[in-house]
C-alpha cells in the first residue's frame, strides 16, 4: 500500500460470511472491505494519511463537522456489520499502515478477539439516560422577583436572603433526590443486564435538555431478556423522572480485549 | 402480567433511530469511550486516548473530567 494511505479499522467479527454489504462506504467515502484471517474478519477501508495521519487528526478532531461526519460514517459501517453478525466495534479512528498490519493483529490477538466476540454474542447494548424531573430542575431565582411573599422578615433584603436560602436548599434537595433515583434506576437495570457501564453524564449544552442528566448508563442485555428490560424500564418511568432510552447499539461500551492497558477509558 | 412477544420489538422501535438521527453526543460517548482500543506499534495513527481527550476537551469544554462517572461492571 502506498505510504500516503492507511487502513482504517471499524470492527472485527467472525470470519464466516465476511463479505461486507456491497456499496458500503466508510469514512472519507471509501468502500469497505473485509480482511479475513484465522477465522476472523476485520472490516476496513483505505484512508488518505493527509487526512488521517497523526498531525492532520489533531486538527480534524477539533472540527465538529469533521467529527460528526467521521463518527457517523464509522457508526454506519459498524451498524451494517453488526446487523449481520456478532461484532466487536473498534474505537473511532484506529488506523494501520496497511492491510498486512491488520492481518498481523488478527493473528496476534486472535484469542482475545474470540473472547470479546463471545462476551457480546446474543446480547445488545441499550442506553438509558435519566434526567432530573422538571420539579427538580435547578432554576433558582424565578421566584426572586423582589416581592415579599408574606414572610415576616423585617426587611426586603432579609426576605430575599431567606427566599434565596430556601430556594438553594430546595434545589439541593431536589438534585439529591434525582441522584438517588439515578442510583436506583442503575441498580435495577444492572440486575437485568450482563454488564453495565456508566458514561459521563452529558452537559445540558450537549444533551439539549435543560434538566440535568443524572445517569448516562449503558447496559448489555441478553436478547431474550429484552422484554423484561423493557417492562422494568416502564415501571421505573412510572415512578417519575424523565428516562430516555437509546439503542439497541452495537456493543461499543462493552468491546474490550483482555489487555492490561485496555480498559476502554474506565478510569 | 403477560407480555406480547412484540414487546422486545417495541423496545427496539422506541430506541432505534436511523443512524443519521442518532445524537452525536450519544454516539461520541460510545465511539470515544467505547470500542476496542488496540495498543502496540502496529498502529500508525491511533485512537490515542490522550489525543482524543485533549481534543475533545478543547471541543467540548463542558465535559468535566472530574465527573468520572465512567465505571464498568466487569463481566
Amino acid at each position: 500500500m502506498a505510504a500516503d494511505a492507511g487502513t482504517y479499522l471499524y470492527a472485527v467479527a467472525h470470519g464466516a460470511g465476511a463479505a461486507p454489504p456491497e456499496e458500503l462506504t466508510g469514512v472519507a467515502g471509501a468502500p469497505v472491505r473485509a480482511i479475513t484471517r484465522a477465522g476472523l474478519a476485520a472490516y476496513v477501508s483505505t484512508v488518505p494519511l493527509d487526512e488521517f495521519g497523526e498531525e492532520p487528526l489533531r486538527r480534524s478532531m477539533e472540527d465538529l463537522d469533521w467529527l460528526d461526519r467521521t463518527a457517523r460514517a464509522h457508526h454506519h459501517v459498524v451498524e451494517e456489520v453488526a446487523r449481520r453478525t456478532v461484532t466487536v466495534p473498534v474505537r473511532l479512528v484506529t488506523v494501520y499502515s496497511g492491510d498486512d498490519q491488520v492481518r498481523a493483529l488478527l493473528d496476534e490477538r486472535h484469542d482475545d478477539f474470540t473472547q470479546a466476540l463471545a462476551r457480546v454474542a446474543g446480547r445488545r447494548e441499550w442506553g438509558v439516560k435519566v434526567y432530573a424531573g422538571s420539579g427538580e430542575r435547578a432554576d433558582p431565582g424565578t421566584k426572586d422577583d423582589g416581592r415579599d411573599e408574606g414572610t415576616s422578615a423585617s426587611s426586603p433584603g432579609m426576605a430575599y436572603l431567606k427566599r434565596r436560602q430556601a430556594s438553594l436548599r430546595g434545589r439541593e434537595e431536589a438534585m439529591r433526590r434525582a441522584w438517588e433515583r439515578a442510583e436506583r434506576v442503575h441498580d435495577v437495570l444492572r440486575s437485568i443486564a450482563v454488564a453495565s457501564r456508566r458514561h459521563r453524564v452529558q452537559d445540558p449544552q450537549l444533551s439539549g435538555r435543560a434538566e440535568g442528566m443524572v445517569l448516562n448508563g449503558a447496559y448489555l442485555v441478553e436478547d431474550d431478556r429484552s422484554q423484561e428490560f423493557a417492562r422494568v424500564l416502564e415501571e421505573l418511568r412510572a415512578q417519575g423522572g424523565e428516562i430516555e432510552l437509546t439503542g439497541p447499539w452495537a456493543p461499543y461500551s462493552f468491546a474490550m480485549l483482555d489487555d492490561p492497558v485496555d480498559h476502554g477509558g474506565a478510569a | 402480567m403477560t407480555f406480547e412477544p412484540t414487546r422486545g420489538a417495541a423496545l427496539a422501535a422506541e430506541g432505534r433511530l436511523p443512524s443519521e438521527r442518532v445524537a452525536l453526543v450519544d454516539l461520541l460517548d460510545r465511539l470515544l469511550a467505547g470500542g476496542v482500543v488496540i495498543s502496540g506499534d502496529l498502529v500508525l495513527s491511533i485512537a490515542d486516548i490522550d489525543l482524543v481527550r485533549i481534543s475533545i476537551r478543547a471541543l467540548i469544554t463542558s465535559i468535566r473530567e472530574s465527573e468520572a462517572y465512567d465505571d464498568l461492571d466487569q463481566f
